[in-house]
């Protein structure tokens, strides 16, 4: 059995339509990624509650990925701005808990970004571990 | 947080998935660490939880262990959820009741290289969907009552045709036109490539077939005014002179087109020089005209320059997209000239021809006919300018390596393409349709739900989804019109029950929901003495947009409520004693086909039979020495991910032969 290094936790919010599938790609072409990376899906990536956000990082998370739909998203054209309100409001909450406000992180994913979202997994991996 | 688990007689099924998922997770050890979570009374391991034998088993189980909630761990939920749900239903507990966990996708395929690693997020995943099925609510469908009429606003070709096949699958069908007269732009236009018929004459046939359908009623001159309702029940508000018509409809068809570009004033001297005109304007003349001398606006005229991609293409300004129908319409354009005036040169100044499929017949004979094509660079566009009354043209050429081309011409035309219609935010705001950053109307996904919107019962047919010639246009209508019967022809139409729900108790009505809601699907309303938020269930699309701008916290969206979703973070979390002396038994590798190295193994053994040449499904299976089943359901898996597809049937008509896709 293979040795297990440290790896930062990342949990991922994706969105049912669009990022998921792209991450489901990723797999499906066996593009290995940190298995420290947990994936839930919702309808859109502007439902998501900065109180989550905080959740996940007091209960050991090292770092929240959003994985939005960008300008692809079908409810709203003003997705991207929803989802910045959320991750600023997320980071006002991570400062007020002491928390590295760059342990969030947002990239428009779309269903066939496999390597991006991959490249995006080992990026954000190596800026988490340099976080103290 | 301290959450009270709802559920306790919980079933979680792990599914082997022939080896994908079971060579690198440690699915033994998975279930009997599973067997001992809060609520789990059955643990079980399957080969194919999709098998029929397994759903069986399933059903049974849920019977008599009286299971209240299921848990499968297998495939990405895109592929079976439905599957499960049915299962869920059919043992007698409610479809939302029921989770499936990605342990294939998002596990044991990402993370092969790690077996330890993917069998701990493994446990990981299934507990967060323990816990998240546990405080799963149990979900009514919503059903709506519809109405069997159809709204199809703009008598295009488009609209034209969906109205008359929507008549004929026994909708009543109001078909709406702004115009005083139906057909749209091909009404003003002849000759038509690619079939060489006239405009006039399809608006014509298809206005005769309107006519002959009795439940058609054609209005004319008519605005929409307002639309309220939803889904099954759509009021629509048409406005004819100053009268008002209220129109009952179960669904909606956007059929609206387009509108061409219109060159600002002196962009490339249109406006400017009496000699410089626009693509529909010429095809409008050349259509009507023919003799000895081509005279276009008192000018006798002996070469024509076309511009291509004018307002199209642009890297910097708003309309980014190819228009797709220009190239071939000034093509056919330039045709015409030829067939109709003598000794005409035509000079083509493009950026890239886009003649696709069968229309590149036509760049052929245009070619043949001895037609000049320089190419440009959107970064070096042609000039065109007036001396003295004449017009000359000055261009870099990219194929002579920018050589610089100046020559008179008698007449510039213009290629412009289809723009989104002048009117169309209008009209969006109205349906609340969105529109994309082209502007043109959106359907929900370009592959996945083509026509559809994300207003449920709101469809797009034809060219105001975007540049489409007729037969695309066609083709789009004609399948918004059958899927838009799919639901009609029901007297009762079923939703998805995954809405915002908002906590009365805790909302104060501050109305900032409402105001992100592009939905309107939530109102006031006054309970317990006091105002709060209401959704409308017919209407909220789930999106959950409102659910983090509540200042309170009292909207979730079902499905994702917070003792959800942070129950499964927490589940993600939990500490995993693994045993990892535990050898994860693995089938032996066997050698791999083209392209196929990153694929299953299983994938990469009947891709190399296939290879070979198509075969069917028990061939398969005597030539791998498995059993038909396992083949099936790989077969099948591979086919959803475009692997693999069928290709007719054997001699006895019994199974289909499967044959490689190119990937
Ligand atoms: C210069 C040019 C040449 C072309 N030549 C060819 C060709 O040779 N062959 C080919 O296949 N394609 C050709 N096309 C493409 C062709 O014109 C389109 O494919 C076709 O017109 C699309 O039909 P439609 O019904 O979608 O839209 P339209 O033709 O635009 O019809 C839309 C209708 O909706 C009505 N409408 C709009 N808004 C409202 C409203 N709010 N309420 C009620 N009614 C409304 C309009 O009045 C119109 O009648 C050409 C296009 C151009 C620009
Ligand atoms: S179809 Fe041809 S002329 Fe029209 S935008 Fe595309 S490339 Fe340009
Ligand atoms: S935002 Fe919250 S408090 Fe305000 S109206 Fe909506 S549900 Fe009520
Ligand atoms: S979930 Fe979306 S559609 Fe439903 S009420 Fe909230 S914002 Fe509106």
């Amino acid at each position: 059995m293979e040795k297990k290094p440290k790896r930062p936790k990342i949990l991922v919010f994706s969105t049912d339509k669009i990022s998921d599938p792209g991450i489901d790609q990723a797999g499906l072409r066996k593009i290995h990624y940190s298995p420290s990376v947990y994936v839930i899906s919702l309808p859109c990536s502007s439902g998501i509650k900065p109180r989550w956000v905080l959740h996940a990082i007091k209960q050991g998370f090292d770092g929240v990925f959003i994985a939005a739909d960008g300008h692809e998203c079908s409810y709203s054209q003003k997705c991207p701005e929803f989802t910045n309100a959320i991750i600023e409001e997320s980071q006002r909450l991570m400062k007020e808990n002491n928390i590295n406000p760059k342990r969030i992180r947002m990239a428009a994913i779309c269903s066939v970004c496999a390597e991006p979202f991959v490249n995006h997994m080992s990026n954000f991996s190596k800026i988490l571990s340099e976080i103290e | 947080m301290e959450e009270k688990l709802k559920k306790q007689r919980i079933g979680v099924y792990i599914c082997h998935c022939g080896g994908n998922i079971s060579d690198y997770v440690d699915v033994t050890q998975v279930k009997d660490l599973v067997k001992n979570e809060e609520g789990v009374i059955v643990s079980k391991n399957v080969m194919f939880a999709c098998a029929d034998s397994n759903q069986k088993e399933m059903v049974k189980d849920i019977q008599d262990g009286k299971l209240d909630a299921i848990v499968v761990a297998s495939c990405s939920p895109k592929l079976h959820l439905h599957t499960f749900r049915n299962v869920a239903v059919r043992g007698g507990i409610n479809a939302y009741n029921y989770t499936q966990v990605n342990i294939r996708e998002q596990c044991s395929w990402a993370h092969s290289d790690t077996p330890a690693e993917a069998t701990e997020k493994a446990i990981g995943l299934i507990r967060a969907g323990i816990i998240k099925v546990s405080n799963s609510e149990a979900l009514e469908t919503i059903e709506v009552s519809s109405t069997r009429a159809v709204v199809v606003i703009g008598a295009g070709v488009s609209g034209m045709r969906a109205a008359i096949d929507l008549a004929k699958m026994g909708n009543l069908v109001y078909l709406v036109e702004k115009e005083g007269k139906p057909g749209g732009n091909i009404s003003r236009w002849g000759d038509l490539f690619i079939s060489g018929k006239k405009g006039n004459d399809i608006v014509d046939a298809l206005t005769r077939q309107i006519k002959e359908q009795s439940n058609v009623t054609l209005f004319t001159d008519a605005a929409i005014n307002k639309v309220s309702g939803s889904l099954g029940n759509f009021n629509v508000e048409v406005k004819i002179g100053t009268e008002i018509l209220n129109l009952k409809a179960g669904a909606i068809l956007v059929a609206t087109g387009f509108d061409s570009y219109r060159p600002a004033d002196g962009m490339f001297g249109y406006n400017q020089f009496p000699s410089v005109t626009t693509l529909p304007e010429f095809k409008e003349w050349i259509d009507k005209n023919q003799g000895e001398k081509l005279v276009f606006n008192n000018r006798n005229i002996k070469s024509i320059t076309y511009i291509y991609c004018v307002g199209m293409r642009e890297t910097k300004g708003t309309n980014k997209y190819c228009s797709r129908v220009c190239c071939t319409s000034a093509i056919h354009n330039s045709i015409q000239v030829h067939e109709k005036f003598k000794d005409i040169n035509v000079y083509h100044i493009y950026r890239d021809i886009r003649t696709y499929g069968k229309q590149e017949i036509l760049f052929e004979r245009s070619s043949k006919n001895g037609d000049i094509f320089l190419k440009y660079d959107e970064k070096l566009p042609p000039f065109v300018e007036q001396i003295g009354g004449k017009i000359m043209v000055k261009v870099k050429d990219e194929l002579t390596r920018n050589q610089e081309f100046e020559f008179e011409t008698d007449l510039v035309v213009l290629v412009t393409g289809m723009v989104p219609r002048h009117d169309s935010l209008e009209l969006a705001g109205k349906l609340k349709i969105p529109v994309g950053n082209d502007k043109f109307f959106n359907e929900i996904h370009p592959k996945l739900r083509p026509v559809e919107t994300v207003i449920n019962g709101v469809f797009l047919g034809g060219s105001c989804q975007g540049p489409k010639n007729i037969s695309e246009s066609v083709q789009s209508s004609l399948a918004a019109a059958v899927k838009i019967n799919a639901l009609t022809k029901n007297p009762k139409i079923q939703l998805e029950p995954i809405i915002a729900r908002v906590n009365f108790e805790t909302c104060v009505w501050c109305g900032k929901c409402a105001e992100v809601c592009e939905y309107d699907a939530i109102h006031p309303l006054e309970m317990y003495g006091k105002t709060v938020a209401s959704v409308n269930e017919a209407t909220c699309k789930g999106c959950g947009i409102c659910a983090p701008i509540c200042p309170v916290d009292a909207i979730d969206i079902a499905q994702y409520s917070n003792a959800e979703i942070e129950g499964m973070i927490d589940g993600f979390m939990q500490l995993v004693e693994l045993n990892i002396e535990g050898k994860i038994e693995t089938t032996e590798e066997q050698g791999s086909s083209a392209g196929m190295n990153d694929l299953p193994q299983i994938w990469r053994r009947i891709s190399a039979s296939l290879e070979v040449a198509a075969k069917t499904i028990p061939a398969l299976a005597t030539e791998l020495d498995l059993n038909t089943e396992m083949i099936t359901y790989h077969l099948m898996t591979m086919n959803k991910y475009s692997l693999v597809e069928a290709e007719g049937l054997d001699d006895n008509d019994e199974y289909y032969f499967y044959k490689l896709k190119k990937l």
